[in-house]
């Protein structure tokens, strides 16, 4: 970022406004974590889509896809979101209780 | 997996469903003749105790101090009630093991009123970490305050009243799909630890996942748990004391004897009577209830194990 010029700057502010409104569109996916389950258990998405897990127990859990992506500790409530920007199948589980497990399938 | 399963031998299912009615505070154990015996849960313990020649020690587990959802409000309310019910024993025990989950979420302040608490009991005290210990970013507070000489994320041993003991953590690294984990590095320390040890010796594994295969589905048992019992398979007395499942389940194979401790914070459900492990709300009279009483005994080269558990109320 650091040889960013005037010009790009202004398109990165421009997305960066615009990206919100977009990706609040229907391509937004949700997993809710109730009864030590991921729900949906496996998602297929497109490039770009923002997935946001929230635990639902009354237990903390985390989000873990080894090498991608890892939560905090997720207690009652909480909230972790994650964009997809490569395709590919992401596994992922609860570093806490790893018989959790979920797959994001990324088009 | 290990080779620990449920068998249909041992305690019938009806039995252990009996077992997991109860909760409780703590587990009393004494060792006679190098043979640890469960005198049961704290009051029911006392008299026992008295009575009961030989050392004797203490289990309490899963305090998850900073719990403080609908199974119980106060977590460290009930730790306390565990601690005066300890410090109202005729006989002091020697010391004690809490087989981890401290803490719900491994806050220092959660850690700072687990101590203040459990300090109260003026005995030492040898930890092994839950889950819920290791939950801190820097993953620093457990063993800042108690990982002092110990190996790895946490495991040692100790001898003490001629039995040796030894500490395992189990809720590292654990991998995707799979159930507790001891690892290659610990494994090969075990192994270490109990070389040239006479198989005589009466030995006590603690972790806090259940180092045999509880209920898989839930994710109670330990990956490599069987490699660690194959270690201690030619000692003459081994006993696996564990947490985690916030309620008591036991069973017998050979020499080896596997016991659970309940939680001083909130039963689970029976493995499969649930949708899932979590929290198990319960009455508010209830719930004291199930801070009831049970003793255990058991003996050497006897399959059955004599169980009585008396609630304190109702």
């Amino acid at each position: 970022m650091k040889t960013l010029n005037r010009r790009d700057f202004g398109v990165a502010v421009a997305a960066a406004i615009l990206l919100p409104a977009t990706t609040a569109r229907a391509d937004d996916m949700e997993v809710h974590i109730d009864n030590f389950v991921f729900q949906p258990a496996e998602l297929t998405i497109k490039v770009g889509t923002t997935v946001s897990w929230t635990n639902r127990d009354d237990i903390p859990h985390t989000v873990v896809s080894a090498g991608k992506f890892r939560s905090k500790t997720l207690d009652t409530d909480d909230k972790f979101t994650f964009t997809f920007t490569n395709a590919g199948d992401y596994k992922y589980f609860c570093s806490l209780h790893p018989h959790m497990t979920g797959m994001i399938k990324v088009e | 997996m290990s080779g620990h399963d449920h068998g249909e031998d041992g305690v019938s299912r009806r039995k252990v469903l009996e077992c997991m009615t109860w909760a409780g505070t703590g587990v009393l154990w004494t060792i006679t003749g190098g043979v640890p015996r469960s005198l049961g849960i704290i009051d029911s313990a006392q008299a026992a105790t008295a009575a009961a020649p030989g050392m004797t020690f203490l289990q309490i587990s899963d305090s998850h101090v900073g719990f403080d959802k609908p199974a119980n409000p106060n977590a460290l309310g009930t730790l306390e009630e565990a601690i005066n019910k300890i410090n109202a024993m005729p006989a002091k025990p020697s010391f004690m093991i809490h087989t981890g989950d401290i803490t719900h979420l491994s806050k220092a302040a959660e850690f700072d009123n687990a101590d203040r608490i459990i300090s109260q009991s003026k005995l030492d005290v040898h930890y092994v970490p839950g889950e819920h210990d290791f939950l801190d970013e820097e993953v620093k507070f457990y063993r800042e305050r108690y990982g002092r000489g110990t190996k790895g994320a946490g495991w040692y041993s100790f001898d003490a009243g001629g039995v040796h003991f030894i500490g395992l953590v189990n809720v590292v690294d654990l991998k995707g799909g799979g159930l507790g984990n001891l690892g290659a590095e610990q494994l090969a320390w075990l192994e270490d630890d109990l070389r040239g040890k006479s198989k005589s010796t009466p030995v006590v594994l603690f972790a806090h996942i259940p180092l045999w295969t509880v209920y898989p589905e839930w994710g109670w048992g330990t990956e490599d748990g069987g490699r660690a019992l194959e270690y201690v398979k030619g000692f003459g007395s081994v006993t696996v004391l564990n947490g985690h499942i916030h309620q008591v389940m036991q069973k017998v194979e050979g020499n080896v004897t596997f016991h659970t401790a309940r939680s001083t914070a909130f039963p689970q459900p029976a493995p499969g009577t649930a949708p899932s492990p979590g929290p198990m709300k319960v009455e508010d009279a209830k719930l004291r209830s199930m801070l009831g009483v049970a003793s255990i005994n058991f003996k050497q080269n006897e399959q059955r194990l004599a169980i009585i558990d008396t609630p304190i109320q109702g």
